[in-house]
């Protein structure tokens, strides 16, 4: 049961690093492993790769799917010499992001790395994503309506 | 009948030449980049991306400078390179109450939960020419105001179909075709409509969803709720089996309410059509779920009289690269057509000459 658990979390927490490296602009990742200094020796098992996913969207939103359109994806796979997989799979032509994501993934799964990784990478470029979000739902909510009720008279 | 015809190898060189000098313009002008047509011309690059049926932003504007602006000719293009590329697969579908909303308006509902934001649209905008944007100064920032906490914005529909006023949407059926892999085949199924609708040409929906508002197939729309912003799309690698976000992109879908007596089985209940395209591109989406909606008539009990609820017509007739393909071939040389037909049209008319010859010589024998 406990086994099932951790097995679980492990399998979060790596869905989370995945998505929140995908969701990043490419010159961020870039930026941000270059500054990360020296990582152990590896190998591109999977040259980069793009691709298209063809995009589901569902009937009145909530209803059956349906294809709406596809849009293209970059993906690579990289090992590390002690064996550890990483695969990157990020939406956009991005074949140098594609290839930084693997090595993360990969290195993330590794003794030691996930620390480091989570704190000067994942979760600098999970906040950036936030504000990101957070600038644009601001904007918007500077053209929320609001209505001014004008109350009409007694017997009129 | 085609012939290959040789010759014009030089001319063809030539002209090539010509459209990408005449594609420069004038070089006192500077080069327009890729990433200026994608951040200030974003909605040529959302229509591109929609009806190219293929969401990359810099292909789209690269489409577009190499096709000089003409949309339609940039969707081409994309649905062009799209063909040299593999299928990884289907995202999971999108989950559209996920959206951060940077737009979303109901005008069922004047207090909609969440409220009405109206996010960047023309609406209200006077379409008077804006001279100022000659000069080239600099904008300053939108403003902002402070952002709820959890912004929760419950799907209007989803609130109307809890009283039972309105019909809920089909669940998950039998896995569905997709007609970039089999070719369409009609009947078609609700999702098959669909994907033919989203990747259809604007234009076309729009007129035939504005014939539905003017009586031929009227369905008595309303626009349950329009909402424009980023949604995840959720992927599950082979190589991982489970599900993890690979991007996060720009979607309008509008909901339709429209009117339904009702039947012997279904008490009166509003009905729906839906709309989704890439990017914002509300009349898109809006020309999409009204034409959904009369591709109903069927299904519902209609009498399906006019061109928006005939299916064959619709779906056939919907892909701009298949109309201007078939229109523009026109152009190329059918000299041999011709010929033959220019045969049969002179031997026609020596005939009819021959005939009425006849006819004179016979009266002036009376």
């Amino acid at each position: 049961m406990s086994f099932t658990t951790s097995v679980d979390a492990a399998q979060e927490r790596r869905q989370r690093w995945l998505s929140v490296l995908a969701k990043s602009p490419a010159d961020r990742i870039d930026a941000v492993w270059q500054a990360f200094g020296p990582v152990p020796e590896h190998t591109v098992l999977r040259r980069p790769e793009i691709g298209l996913v063809m995009v589901q969207g569902r009937i009145s939103g909530t209803g059956a799917p349906f294809p709406a359109g596809e849009m293209t994806v970059t993906r690579a796979a990289v090992r590390l010499c002690s064996g550890e997989l990483g695969i990157g799979y990020v939406g956009g032509r991005h074949p140098r992001q594609a290839v930084i994501v693997a090595t993360i993934d990969a290195l993330a799964q590794a003794d030691g790395w996930q620390q480091r990784l989570e704190e000067e990478i994942v979760a600098p470029l999970a906040e950036e994503a936030g504000a990101r979000r957070r600038r644009r739902a601001s904007a918007a909510a500077a053209t929320k309506v609001d209505f001014f009720t004008v109350a009409r008279e007694a017997g009129t | 009948m085609y012939v290959a015809v040789k010759g014009g190898e030089t001319a063809i060189e030539h002209s090539l030449e010509l459209l990408a000098d005449r594609r420069r313009g004038a070089r006192d002008v500077p080069e327009l980049s890729t990433r200026q047509i994608h951040e200030q011309l974003a909605l040529a690059v959302d229509r591109v991306m929609t009806e190219g049926s293929c969401y990359d932003r810099e292909l789209a504007a690269l489409a577009i400078k190499q096709a000089r602006g003409d949309l339609v000719e940039a969707i081409f293009l994309l649905r062009a390179y799209r063909t040299t590329l593999p299928r990884f697969g289907d995202s999971l579908p999108l989950d559209t109450r996920r959206m951060a909303a940077e737009r979303r308006i109901s005008s069922t509902f004047k207090d909609v939960p969440g409220g009405q934001v109206l996010g960047p649209t023309f609406d209200y905008s006077h379409r008077l020419l804006d001279f100022a944007l000659m000069a080239n100064g600099e904008h300053p920032a939108a403003p902002t105001a402070p952002v709820d906490a959890a912004p929760d914005l419950p799907r209007v529909g989803d609130i109307l179909e809890r009283e039972g006023m309105l019909e809920p949407p089909p669940s998950e059926g039998s896995p569905h075709r997709d007609i970039t892999r089999t070719p369409l085949t009609l009947p078609a199924s609700r999702p098959v409509r669909l994907q033919n609708l989203a990747r259809g040409d604007e234009g076309f929906l729009l007129a035939l969803a504005y014939s539905t508002q003017r009586g031929y197939g009227n369905n008595h729309p309303f626009v349950g709720e329009i909402r424009f912003g980023a949604v995840p799309v959720s992927f599950v690698p082979e190589e991982l089996g489970f599900a993890i976000e690979i991007a996060e992109i720009d979607v309008t879908e509008c909901d339709m309410v429209n009117q339904f007596a009702g039947s012997h089985d279904v008490p009166p209940q509003f009905t729906r059509g839906y709309g989704l395209a890439f990017g914002h591109a509300e009349r898109k989406a809006m020309a999409m779920a009204l034409v959904d909606r009369a591709l109903r008539a069927q299904e519902l009990s209609e009498t399906a009289t006019s061109p928006a609820q005939d299916e064959e017509f619709v779906l056939a007739h919907s892909d701009s690269v298949e109309a201007s393909g078939f229109v523009q071939h026109l152009k190329l040389p059918h000299y041999v057509d011709f010929q033959s037909e220019l045969v049969v049209v002179r031997l026609l008319r020596a005939e009819v000459e021959a005939r009425r010859r006849q006819a004179a010589f016979d009266r002036a024998a009376e």
